[in-house]
Parts: structure tokens; C-alpha cells; sequence
């Protein structure tokens, strides 16, 4: 890539996710991996580090893109100078006795168990036993009113899915909700692990940070006192607080595992291979220009322009430069998220107006507009055909614009179509025709470049898929004063009694544990 | 408060202890536990927010708690700790003194009562953050409640509308003296008994300190105020504690 003579500053690396919404079923198989490998404690059971969307619809907590309301992510001031949202330096810390703008457990949901021993230990009776649902706040009876997935595949979305916060402007009154006419399609979300990140920009006690070496963002557990101000700054609303230590705690993207050349759980058990992981380069000194890149609809171009070729010799010696290990430098030649963001230009980042620089990017989904065609009485395999579906779809480009774009719909129809002659193309090809190229000359694509994307996209094997390389091992000495704790830590499970750890603030018991008897302690 | 007079004239053992000795190991408790408790429990050391489950009654509690507290702090900061000579020899009269302090008092002393208030019948009326209140908070809770609640009753018997009592003569004296290493028991045992009592529970309020929830105040982010936005950390030079170190060795061993 030309940098326009640009001299290359601080080169960073960052492990990136990409996810190809086409595939997405929407099973939540990625929601409950990460719940169980990471948020099934007491004080989280109301949070997912990852959780599954569907869209149109309110999301997860309700409205948390409406940032008018939650006062998420950056803004530009008068003078164009890049704020938080949310405000100031003194500002935040005078908010710090009563935050007036973090969500409260309504705005996610009363997490819930049920009376499962009620099933075996009911007497015998005339009627079914029921596990009747309980609130785990407060241990009593609940109707369960919401859950993070409640609108599931518009599960109520007459009443609901119109306040989704980006069903805005005249267009969404296109949108429609009768099941004849609607659409949907699913979003998995988890922490974007920004570049920009307003997370850690809030924190007072300067417990979150962004990890030099992988672009990882975390909250130092034994750092972080409770003020509660990352939960406001992520626009995405991916901080959670944990209620019973009174600590902030986020998605890790698995860095154990990521450390270990993993890929992280939700990518390893997405079912659909919807997802990617790979690094990207960055230029970490024009992160703060191009996040302030006065027209919101720049911010994808600004955002790209951040991302450095791994193949270019300038960069490849800026990169070594920083330190940069050889093996991570021949991993970002391979990755498959530096192909989909940069190469073909297929992925989007989602909101890149929170001008956080988001690094979990989409591809947005294609799928009914195959089926569009056919309706219009149009020919799948023709390309003009295909294409003049792509500006009539259902999902209406302006709502896909609204998610990746900043409102630029024509950045969302230049990808589509370009996702559509792909699959024109290899329809053709694998019919065993030679494939009529016009198509892919159209969207700029050649044919070599069509068998490499359908490989990524469509085979997707999985070691295409993740190329993560391992933490280096020369950092062992300051991982093992690491390696026994885990880093977010348990609190509602009894604590050895070596006497290494003492948590005061912790509650001894906090409520009734179905395994403990009612009103002991453990 | 005959009986109080009457100790005054001499220190018997019972005064020594109250006033010598049990403030001496409450600064000793309240020094050693924020060390060890520092040292050991970073993990716990929190203000432990509950605004997640609760917001209305915080939105205004816990301002009116935390402004009221800062005013009242101050106040006793002025009281105690600045002997009297100091203000009148910066030219404020007695009088003068007395007015500010009970009308700014009595102004930091409702809003801090109240707040408390406001927090305590959150504490106790929603079900979700009784359950979540653990043992520290059961007793803090209580003391503090008391030593504020000892405090403003104090002030308003003697100095609002009772003839005024001029604790800077007396119990300031006592305070400062604990401070100088130089203990004037002497000086406290005639001040009336809700002055007395306010002073034992603040003193049993520095010794719980360490082992609740006040340490946060010690967290204070101000350093936030100059610091850059973006924090980069390295994975590689996380910073190892020489203690931290032994334990992980001592545990890999």
C-alpha cells in the first residue's frame, strides 16, 4: 500500500476478528461457550462477553446504540477535537458518587434460575412438577420479562424491533415487521478490542489498558476500583460490571488461549465458521488522527488507512523496528482478517461513527438477495440481475449502512455486490462452466482473486480461517508470576484457606447456592 | 454530667483507657490493617458499587452523602486540628467562628445525614443489595451511622440550640494532644457526654476503616485528572511486586 510518503511511526499488533454474517444461524453456540467458559460466576450471570443479536431489534442491553441516551464512545467537539462522549476529565470524576448514565440490570435483564430440584423432589401428585423460574438477585419467584436474546429471530419485534436505535431516517419506514415482508439476520457481538478504546480512556484508577503485543484489551482486576465509568464510555456496552465484587470485567478475546496460538472459544465453536482471526498491523501514532476524522463516513477509509502491509519492506522494517518478532510479521502476511479488511475490502466494522476504530469487523450478510431476485422474476445467475436486486433488497441497505458504515450506503452496496459476483462466478465455476469474468471485472475482482475468496469465505478451513501466533515464550519469566491466578476471579466458590487471599469486600455469602443449605454459610 | 466533672479534676485508669489508650490502638489498627490489607487484597479493595441494582435512591443519596461528608471532613479538619489561637490571630472572632462553623456544619451535616440515610434505606429496603451486603458492611453501616448521627446531635444539643460548648478549648486539645504524643486525657473528660461518645465511635470508625469498604476513599482518582487518555500496558513487563514474587515461586515450588 503507498503511504503517500508518510513516515511509518509505532508499529502495533493487533489479533483481529472478522465475521461473515451470511453464515451466522444465529445458534448462540458462541454465547454459551464463552458463558461457561467465562461468565458463569455469581455477580456476572446477567453478562455476556459475547451474545448474539438479532437485527432489526433493540439489542443488548435495550438501545445500547442509542448514544444520545447511553453517551457511549467519542465524539467531536465544536473544535473538532476528539471527546468522550460521556464527558470530561472532572466531569467523570464528579459523576463518580451516582453515574448518571450506566444501565441498570432492567436495561439487561433480571438473570433468572429455576426450581430444577422441584422436578425430582416434588411428591407425587395429581399434576406435572414445574421448575418455576427465580430471580438469582433476590432468590424469589420471577416472571422472567426479558433476556439478552429475548427478540430472538424477531421474537416480538411488532412490538419491539422498532425501537431499534438504527431504525432512523424516512427509509425505515420501509422496513416492516409483518412476517410476510420482514427480514432478520444475526449479529454476534462481543468487545471490539478498539484501537481507540473510550473504555480504558475512562477509567479513573487506569486499571484497563490495551496490551502492546496483541492489541488485547483487559481490566487489571487488582487495579480497578469499582468507579464504573468504562461501562458508560463503551458504546458497545461490552463492560460489565460485576455486582458482587464491584469490578468491571470484559471480554479477554481468550488471551490464554490467543497466547497459547488458540483461537478464542466462540471462534473455535462457531458451528457456522463464521469466524476469522488474524493479525493486523497498525501505525499506533495515527490512531488519534484518524479517529478524528471530522466526516463520520471517512472513518472507514480513516480507519484503514491506520492499517499497515505486512508486505511492504518500509513496514516490515518499521515493524522490526518496534519489535515486531519475526514469526508475528510472517502471521500477518498470512491473515486472513488483513485479506477480508484490506485486500478485498469485504469487511466493515461495526458503528466506526463511535469513532472508537473497532476491531472486530463484518461482513455484511447477502443472503436474501438471491431470493429478491427470484421474486422480481429475475434470472440468480445473471449478473445485472443480481446487482439490481442488491439496491432493492429487503434488508435495506440503508439499515446495513446504518451498522457498518455510518450511513454510507453505497460503501454497504459496493461490498454486496462484489460478494454477489463472487457467487455468480463460482456457481458457474463449479457447474463446471469456464465463468463468465464481466461479472467479477465489474466489482474489480479477477478470477484468481474470486478462487482465493472463495476458499476464505466459502471453504473457510479452519487453518485458513485462524493464524494466530503464539506468545512469545522469551516473555515466560512475567507470565509466570501470572500463571496461577486466574484473571477474573471467582468470589461466589469458596476460597483456599492457604491464607494467600483475603477479599474483604467480598460477601462470604451472598445468596442461597442451590448446592449449600439455605441460610449457612459455605 | 456531674459524674464527668467530677473525673475532670483528676485521670483515673477508666480515662486513661478511653482516652490514651483506646485511640492509640485504634490509629495502630487503623494503620496496620491499610498496610497489610493494601499488601495483601488489591482484589478487594473497592467502593464495591451496587448502582447496577440500584439506582434511584443512589442517584441522590449518594451524592448528598459524599459532598456532605467532604464539607463535614473539612469541618473537622478547621475544629480539631487548627487550635483556636491560629483563628483568632488571622482576625476571626470567636463569634465569628462559631457562626460559620454551626451554619456550614448544620448545611454538611443534614446533607451528609440525609444521604446516609437515603443509602442505608436502600441498603435495607431493596432486597437485591441486602442480600449482596456482607459482614463489613453490617458493621459499618451501624457505626457510621452512629458516629455521624452522635456527631450532628451533639451539635445541635449544645450549639444550635443549647448555650454552646467550646469543644476547641477541650476536646480539639484532646485530639491534638493524641497526635503530638503529648495525651491530655484531662482535656476531654469534662466535655459532654455526645461529644465523648461521638469521639469513641470515630475512634472504633478509624480502627474498622481498613477491613470495609472505606477504603476507597484512599482510591481517589485524581491522578486521572493528568494522566493520557490511552493506556498501553506490555505484557512482558508487568510489574512483580518483590513479595508477589516470592508467594508465585512459593507456589510453584
Amino acid at each position: 500500500m503507498p503511504r503517500d510518503g508518510a513516515t511509518i511511526g509505532r508499529v502495533m499488533a493487533q489479533v483481529a476478528m472478522v465475521m461473515n454474517l451470511d453464515k451466522c444461524i444465529g445458534c448462540h453456540t458462541c454465547s454459551v461457550t464463552c458463558k461457561q467458559t467465562w461468565t458463569n460466576r455469581t455477580g456476572v450471570e446477567y453478562a455476556w462477553f459475547n451474545n448474539v443479536e438479532t437485527k432489526p431489534g433493540v439489542g443488548y442491553p435495550r438501545r445500547y446504540e442509542d448514544q444520545e441516551q447511553w453517551k457511549g464512545g467519542w465524539m467531536l467537539d465544536k473544535r473538532g477535537r476528539l471527546v468522550l462522549r460521556s464527558g470530561g476529565r472532572v466531569k467523570r470524576l464528579l459523576s463518580l458518587f451516582s453515574n448518571p448514565d450506566l444501565p441498570s440490570i432492567e436495561d439487561y435483564y433480571e438473570p433468572v434460575t429455576y426450581d430444577y430440584d422441584n422436578l425430582v423432589s416434588a411428591p407425587a401428585g395429581p399434576d406435572m412438577p414445574v421448575a418455576r423460574p427465580r430471580s438469582v438477585l433476590t432468590g424469589k419467584p420471577t416472571d422472567i420479562t426479558w433476556g439478552a436474546n429475548w427478540e430472538d429471530s424477531l421474537g416480538g419485534a411488532p412490538e419491539h424491533a422498532g425501537a431499534d436505535p438504527n431504525l432512523s431516517g424516512e427509509w425505515a419506514e420501509k422496513v416492516k415487521f409483518e412476517f410476510e415482508q420482514t427480514f432478520l439476520f444475526h449479529l454476534p457481538r462481543l468487545c471490539e478490542h478498539c484501537l481507540n478504546p473510550a473504555c480504558v480512556s475512562a477509567c479513573p484508577s487506569g486499571a484497563m489498558y490495551k496490551r502492546v503485543e496483541d492489541g488485547i484489551v483487559l481490566v487489571d482486576q487488582d487495579r480497578c476500583r469499582g468507579w464504573r465509568m468504562c461501562v458508560t464510555a463503551c458504546p458497545y456496552k461490552k463492560v460489565y460490571v460485576n455486582h458482587v465484587t464491584g469490578k468491571a470485567e470484559k471480554c479477554t478475546f481468550c488471551f490464554p488461549r490467543i497466547e497459547a496460538g488458540q483461537p478464542t472459544i466462540c471462534s473455535e465453536t462457531c458451528v457456522g465458521r463464521l469466524r476469522y482471526l488474524g493479525l493486523l498491523l497498525y501505525d499506533a501514532d495515527r490512531v488519534g488522527e484518524a479517529a478524528a476524522t471530522p466526516d463520520e463516513k471517512d472513518l472507514l477509509d480513516a480507519q484503514r488507512g491506520v492499517f499497515l502491509d505486512p508486505s511492504d519492506p518500509e513496514v516490515i522494517a518499521a515493524a522490526r523496528r518496534s519489535g515486531i518478532p519475526e514469526d508475528w510479521l510472517d502471521a500477518a502476511r498470512r491473515s486472513p482478517v488483513y485479506d477480508l479488511v484490506m485486500t478485498y475490502k469485504v469487511a466493515l466494522p461495526l458503528h466506526p461513527e463511535y469513532r472508537t476504530m473497532p476491531m472486530v469487523w463484518y461482513v455484511p450478510p447477502l443472503s436474501p438477495v438471491l431470493d429478491a431476485v427470484d421474486a422480481a422474476g429475475g434470472n440468480q445467475d445473471d449478473p445485472d440481475h443480481v446487482f439490481a436486486a442488491v439496491t432493492q433488497l429487503r434488508i435495506p441497505l440503508e439499515y446495513l449502512a446504518e451498522l457498518f458504515t455510518a450511513g454510507d450506503a453505497d460503501v454497504v452496496a459496493g461490498v454486496l455486490m462484489k460478494l454477489t459476483a463472487l457467487r455468480s462466478y463460482m456457481r458457474e465455476r463449479i457447474l463446471g462452466e469456464p465463468g463468465d469474468e464481466s461479472a467479477l471485472k465489474a466489482v474489480g475482482l479477477t478470477a484468481r482473486e474470486a478462487e482465493d475468496m472463495h476458499r476464505l469465505l466459502a471453504v473457510a478451513k479452519y487453518q485458513d480461517r485462524y493464524v494466530i501466533p503464539a506468545a512469545h515464550k522469551e516473555d515466560a519469566a512475567a507470565l509466570s508470576a501470572m500463571e496461577n491466578r486466574c484473571p477474573v476471579e471467582s468470589s461466589g466458590d469458596p476460597q483456599p484457606t492457604d491464607g494467600r487471599r483475603v477479599m474483604l469486600g467480598i460477601p462470604t455469602l451472598r445468596r442461597r447456592n442451590p448446592d449449600a443449605p439455605a441460610g449457612g454459610h459455605p | 454530667m456531674s459524674t464527668a466533672a467530677s473525673l475532670a479534676t483528676t485521670t483515673s485508669g477508666a480515662d486513661l483507657l478511653l482516652w490514651v489508650a483506646f485511640p492509640y490502638i485504634c490509629l495502630a489498627v487503623f494503620t496496620v490493617g491499610h498496610i497489610w490489607r493494601y499488601r495483601q487484597d488489591q482484589f478487594g479493595w473497592t467502593s464495591r458499587t451496587s448502582q447496577l441494582l440500584e439506582h434511584r435512591w443512589l442517584r441522590w443519596g449518594s451524592p448528598l452523602f459524599h459532598l456532605g461528608a467532604f464539607m463535614v471532613i473539612g469541618g473537622h479538619v478547621v475544629g480539631l486540628a487548627v487550635p483556636a489561637s491560629w483563628t483568632e490571630a488571622a482576625g476571626i472572632s470567636e463569634h465569628q467562628y462559631h457562626t460559620t462553623a454551626v451554619w456550614a456544619g448544620s448545611v454538611a451535616g443534614v446533607a451528609m445525614v440525609t444521604g446516609l440515610g437515603m443509602l442505608c434505606a436502600r441498603r435495607l429496603l431493596t432486597r437485591r443489595i441486602r442480600l449482596g451486603t456482607d459482614r463489613s458492611d453490617k458493621f459499618l453501616f451501624p457505626l457510621l451511622s452512629a458516629t455521624v448521627l452522635l456527631g450532628i446531635t451533639a451539635t445541635a444539643a449544645h450549639n444550635v440550640f443549647g448555650p454552646g460548648y467550646d469543644y476547641r478549648e477541650t476536646i480539639s486539645v484532646w485530639f491534638r494532644g493524641i497526635f503530638t504524643l503529648q495525651p491530655q486525657p484531662e482535656a476531654i473528660t469534662g466535655a459532654p457526654l455526645l461529644f465523648q461518645l461521638h469521639a469513641l465511635t470515630a475512634c472504633l470508625l478509624f480502627a474498622a476503616w481498613p477491613f470495609t469498604r472505606l477504603v476507597h476513599v484512599w482510591s481517589v482518582p485524581i491522578g486521572y485528572l493528568a494522566r493520557p487518555y490511552l493506556v498501553y500496558r506490555r505484557r512482558t513487563n508487568t510489574p512483580v511486586a518483590p513479595a508477589r514474587a516470592r508467594r508465585s515461586a512459593r507456589r510453584a515450588a
